[in-house]
């Protein structure tokens, strides 16, 4: 096994991508994933890779778009305003198929807002952000080691689809230190082969057409539908989610990220005052794992969502629970983290 | 079951974030869980700074903690904010040469160490944070010295290595001073 290590949030993540294979970042810096771009810009020349600070998030993404259409591993890293600003870049990549790993560091929104941690992006990460029928494989990871093993699977599942993966990770996630342990280095010689797409040089063989564009409308529509197709194999083989306690539990809790991680507690404090409470927490945003969740619906009495916004994935639980139970709610936002007393007591309240 | 959360805090240039780095850096040492937590928000910008560290035999759910075990103030604000969340019997840590007022909390352990003074005597005011670290370590028994001792060792590295002499004996100075 691998020696612990003790690490910020924002180099986990780049630590773990560099493992994974990826040379390439381009990126612009913002709070609280500055260290980020930082970590990376000190370690991509130790590994003969390419940093690369763009003018602009806009510029950023472009860069992405480029590199990516080589069929090399590249990642970008933003926090909200700045992944706002790469919403018309994600679209075209996921309308080109291209694989790229997205990062968002979420901060209190909207507008400006402010640079502490928040789920207020689950909208935009999950049921588009930029134009058209298109989705990106989202990741919410709880900790920091899941942050590494789900940076890595991000890039593997990018690859595996040829479509853009998404971190969505938090403030607190971001700025916070706990030991990781790191997976050994990939061999690059490993990484898939792209060369039936990717643009590698057309010398001797027909050139390749990367686009999200097709001026005719039939033509286009077949494209989506290949999307469609491509969408549905995701549904069907990358749902993650992780129960905890839920076995006996007639009160689901439904949280994911950092607040899925504080839920735990939550549940183990309403066991302590006779309230057989559990955890539901969705690891992949999308695909959500909706079915997983509906099986609760027999069992529970009541689904309780918990999030650092007003209530965005609560729309998804209640899609998943359909009627069957109520759903209540309970969310901070703009930067503020519920305590497991605060949230604790609402669920007292609602009991 | 060994658990203990501590919330650190004192005006930004004390050292707080490096005195829960280095008892979450030695609880790892000892293969303990842990998380370190910054507040890292406008107030790191010249006020006001703190960290939550917790130290456990168990995984960590929360990082987020309501009621800490210890309360490490630095200041005198820090001390008014952070005190009111002890639980009864809980440990308050002051260092007494910055914070010369008493907590409101009667019902609580209170321990008042000198750090600046201490930390002027052994020659670098700046270690003042190690006096404070000497004395938790007496305080909680957390850690051992050896562990801190480590993590010490990994942090000073390069220019900064001929330090570690004066922050060990910060500790020790701060574990002395300390009188249960």
């Amino acid at each position: 096994m691998a020696e612990k290590v003790m690490v910020k949030g924002t180099e986990a993540i780049g630590e773990a991508a560099i493992r994974a294979g990826c040379r390439l970042y381009f990126g612009y810096p913002i709070t609280p994933q500055s260290e980020l771009t930082e970590y990376m810009s000190r370690r991509m020349p130790q590994v003969d890779g390419v940093f690369l600070q763009a003018e602009s998030e806009v510029a950023a993404v472009n860069m992405l778009y480029g590199a990516a259409s080589t069929g090399h591993r590249v990642m970008t890293s933003t926090s909200s305003p700045g992944y706002s600003l790469m919403q018309e870049g994600v679209s075209y990549i996921a309308g080109a198929e291209l694989p790229v790993v997205f990062v968002n560091v979420v901060r209190g929104g909207p507008g400006l807002g402010d640079i502490q941690p928040a789920q207020s992006d689950y909208f935009q990460a999950t049921k588009g952000g930029g134009h058209g029928d298109y989705r990106l494989v989202v990741y919410g990871p709880e900790s920091l080691q899941e942050a590494v093993e789900l940076t890595a699977k991000a890039f593997d599942v990018a690859d595996k689809y040829r479509n853009p993966a998404l971190i969505l990770a938090d403030g607190m996630l971001g700025q916070m230190m706990e030991p990781v342990e790191f997976p050994e280095f990939r061999d690059l010689s490993t990484l898939p082969d792209h060369s039936s797409w990717a643009m590698q040089g057309a010398k001797g063989r027909e050139p390749h057409k990367i686009t999200s564009f097709d001026i005719n409308e039939y033509v286009l529509e077949q494209m989506n539908l290949r999307y469609q197709e491509k969408y549905k194999k995701i549904i069907e083989n990358e749902q993650m989610w992780e129960e905890y306690k839920t076995d006996d539990a007639d009160i689901i809790i439904v949280a994911y990220g950092t607040m899925g991680r504080i839920a735990k507690t939550i549940v183990n404090m309403a066991r302590e005052k006779g309230v057989k409470a559990g955890l539901f927490r969705p690891i992949t945003l999308w695909p959500y794992p909706y079915e997983a969740l509906a099986k609760l619906a027999d069992q529970a009495k009541l689904f309780f969502t918990v999030e650092m916004s007003m209530g965005q994935m609560v729309e998804d639980v209640k899609l998943a629970v359909n009627g069957k139970k109520t759903v209540e709610f309970y969310g901070r936002t703009g930067g503020v983290v519920p305590t497991p007393n605060e949230v604790l007591a609402k669920l007292m309240e609602l009991i | 079951m060994k658990h203990h959360a501590f919330i650190a805090a004192g005006f930004g240039g004390q050292g707080v974030m490096l005195f829960g780095k280095i008892l979450s850096l030695a609880a790892m040492y000892e293969n303990l869980y842990t998380t370190w937590l910054p507040s890292y928000g406008p107030e790191m910008r010249g006020g006001t700074a703190n960290c939550t560290v917790v130290l456990s035999e168990e995984y960590i759910a929360s990082p987020v903690v309501d009621q800490p075990t210890e309360v490490i103030a630095f200041n005198i604000p820090s001390m008014y904010k952070f005190e009111k969340l002890l639980p009864e019997n809980g440990i308050l840590l002051l260092n007494s040469s910055v914070i010369d007022r008493d907590p409101e909390r009667t019902d609580i352990q209170v321990f008042k160490i000198p750090a600046n003074d201490i930390a002027d005597e052994l020659g670098n005011v700046k270690v003042q944070n190690m006096v404070m670290l000497g004395a938790y370590l007496k305080a909680t028994g957390a850690v051992s010295f050896d562990s801190v001792k480590k993590a010490l060792e990994k942090s000073l590295k390069g220019k900064k290595a001929e330090l570690l002499d004066i922050n060990l004996k910060a500790i020790e100075a701060g574990m002395n001073a300390l009188v249960k």
